[in-house]
């Protein structure tokens, strides 16, 4: 557990240090939540929600938030290798898990804290607490969310030798999970075909899950949301360690 | 029991042969060098023993554990200092040095104690609270030692230790490397292409080129065992000079430099007054005429054909620079 805390912390002060990473990484989800809020606004009408698309993107962009925080946390795991820093945790008498997990869970709490701060800003805008058990309800999946794709990015990371690929899964794999997650759309408006599509992805049941959390409906019911989301993580948790014991430096 | 125990280790990678075939021991309280020019292996050497590179073939112990199926160990046995540095620049210097403490399991009282004293010894305690990316590449350098001492390791690794330092900052850390060596006794194995690096250090060393051990015993027993000196002359004709010395029977060679002759010969005190009244008969003008004993330079030269080459390690220095700077 000492060693699971030392790189979880690692994490954690890294993270509070660059002030510029934070604000930086909540411009994207900001200015979705604006433009496409309000701009859409008075346009769209959700099924069940009347003209409050405002409202219902709001958990979406959460979840995006805490996503994209993830996936990077994970690949930071890149920078480590070239900048040697993994050489001095892998040298040491540690198992290649501990670190994994580790790193899973500093990932996944940075994630969180950013979900979080766009949360809380977006109670300015007009999200409104319903009550407490549905925040509660929230947090779980936004950490679910974070742990998921934080071990996708170590996943990712361990494959990779330098940030070369970066642009490569940002178009194949971060905006892909975003834009087929119904985020920004109600899936059950989508043609069958399409629908299916977004089931398969597992930041839908995460979305569905903060959805249900805030606004007290969702497509998909909140325990089938925790089930399915869960059984990924642990997957890609997995996954995670397993390819990354076999990481090189 | 020897420190370290190395018996038919290989590495390849993919097709080439970095490290091939070596075999040797370390004893315990030793400085051992490992001297060759870049790309002879010694980093793939070092990195196996340490553990982080799986060997192709072979066998090696340290601190009597085997490298390949009791890691764990061996890792408890060993520090080391990479030749790339592996510093968490976004850190201050206490907190590499409390995470490193962390990884080791070091309690929290005996961990802060000597934290500050390690700090202490390498000058960086007055810095200890600022991030490691304000500090200079030698500041790096002995926090790295610092760190990869906190453990108390019985064996320390040193992979180029004083690569692109100034003079100065070499001279200190030479000092401290043998003070640590003698004070704790810590077994300290250091690759370097630097000659007079391990001249300075070693007890023992090896000469490592092309992935094979070419040479290996105590630095002066090599220099003894070469049984020659060397006569380095500038005259106004070289050349001549290099063709008349021809006739001489106890020249063993000679090597044409840039502008200057250097010739091997034994007993050089009793034949350097031959070969100035040789040059006068042929009317060549010395400029200058020095004798030296040989150096590890000659050494290497002489089983290597070949000199120890620094700009090779400049351009390999620039290139890991740039890629740093890429990365940013
Ligand atoms: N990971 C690697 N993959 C492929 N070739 C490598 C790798 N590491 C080292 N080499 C090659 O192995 C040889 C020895 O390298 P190295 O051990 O770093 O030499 P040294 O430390 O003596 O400069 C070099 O030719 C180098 O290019
Ligand atoms: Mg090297």
């Amino acid at each position: 557990m000492d060693i699971v805390y030392a790189i979880w912390l690692r994490n954690i002060k890294r993270y509070l240090r660059s002030k510029s990473r934070i604000i930086g990484s909540l411009g994207m989800p900001l200015f979705f939540l604006l433009i496409l809020g309000f701009g859409l606004n008075s346009v769209v009408d959700i099924p069940g929600m009347g003209h409050n698309y405002v409202g219902f993107i709001i958990p979406g962009i959460v979840a995006m938030s805490v996503l994209f925080t993830s996936i990077f946390s994970g690949i930071q795991i890149i920078w480590d290798k070239q900048f040697g820093f993994l050489k001095e945790t892998l040298v040491a008498p540690v198992s290649r898990l501990e670190i994994m997990i580790g790193q899973t869970l500093g990932g996944a709490t940075t994630a969180f804290i950013q979900g979080l701060i766009i949360l809380v800003l977006s109670l300015f805008i007009g999200a409104n607490i319903t009550n407490l058990a549905g925040f509660l309800i929230a947090f779980l999946f936004m950490l679910l969310i974070g742990l998921c794709f934080t071990a996708l990015g170590i996943a990712i990371a361990s494959k990779m030798d330098d940030m070369h690929g970066f642009q490569l899964i940002m178009n194949f794999v971060i905006f892909p999970i975003f834009g087929l997650s119904g985020a920004i759309f109600p899936i059950d408006s989508l043609p069958s075909w399409l629908k299916t599509v977004t089931l398969l992805d597992p930041l839908t049941y995460g979305v569905e899950g903060i959805r249900y959390g805030l606004l007290g409906t969702s497509h998909i019911s909140p325990l089938i949301s925790g089930l399915v989301l869960g059984s990924i993580t642990l997957v890609m948790i997995i996954l995670g360690a397993y390819l990354f014991r076999k990481v090189k430096v | 029991m020897p420190a370290i125990t190395i018996e038919n280790l290989t590495k390849e990678f993919n097709g080439l042969t970095a490290v091939d075939n070596i075999s040797f021991t370390i004893e315990k309280g030793e400085i051992f060098g490992l001297l060759g020019p870049n790309g002879a292996g010694k980093t793939t050497t070092i990195s196996m023993l340490a553990t982080i590179l799986k060997p192709t073939s072979g066998k090696a112990f340290v601190n009597g554990f085997n490298i390949i199926n009791n890691q764990d160990d061996v890792r408890k046995s060993i520090g080391i200092v990479f030749q790339d540095q592996s510093l968490d620049e976004e850190l201050t210097a206490y907190e590499n040095m409390d995470f490193h403490g962390r990884l080791y399991r070091i309690p929290k009282e005996i961990k802060q104690k000597k934290i500050h004293k390690l700090l202490q010894l390498v000058g960086l305690e007055d810095r200890k609270n600022d991030l490691v990316k304000t500090f200079s590449g030698g500041m790096r350098r002995r926090l790295e030692i610092a760190r990869g001492l906190l453990h108390e390791p019985q064996i320390l690794f040193l992979d180029e230790p004083t690569l692109g330092l100034d003079p100065q900052t070499r001279n200190h850390l030479w000092k401290y490397i043998q003070k640590l060596n003698e004070g704790k006794n810590i077994t300290i194995i250091l690759t370097t292409h630097y000659m007079e690096e391990a001249d300075r250090l070693c007890h023992n060393m090896a000469i490592i080129d092309k992935g094979k051990i070419i040479a290996l015993n105590k630095p002066e027993k090599l220099k003894e065992e070469m049984g020659w000196d060397i006569i380095t002359i500038e005259s106004s004709d070289n050349d001549k000079l290099n063709s008349s010395l021809k006739s001489l029977p106890w020249i063993k060679n000679t090597h044409k430099h840039n502008n200057h002759l250097t010739i091997d010969l034994q007993n050089s005190e009793k034949h350097v007054a031959d070969i100035v009244r040789l040059s006068e008969k042929n009317k060549i003008d010395i400029l200058s005429l020095s004798i030296h004993k040989p150096t590890l330079e000659d050494v290497f030269l002489h089983f290597t054909g070949k000199t120890i080459r620094e700009e090779e390690a400049s351009t390999k220095d620039n290139m890991r620079l740039r890629r740093r700077m890429w990365r940013r």
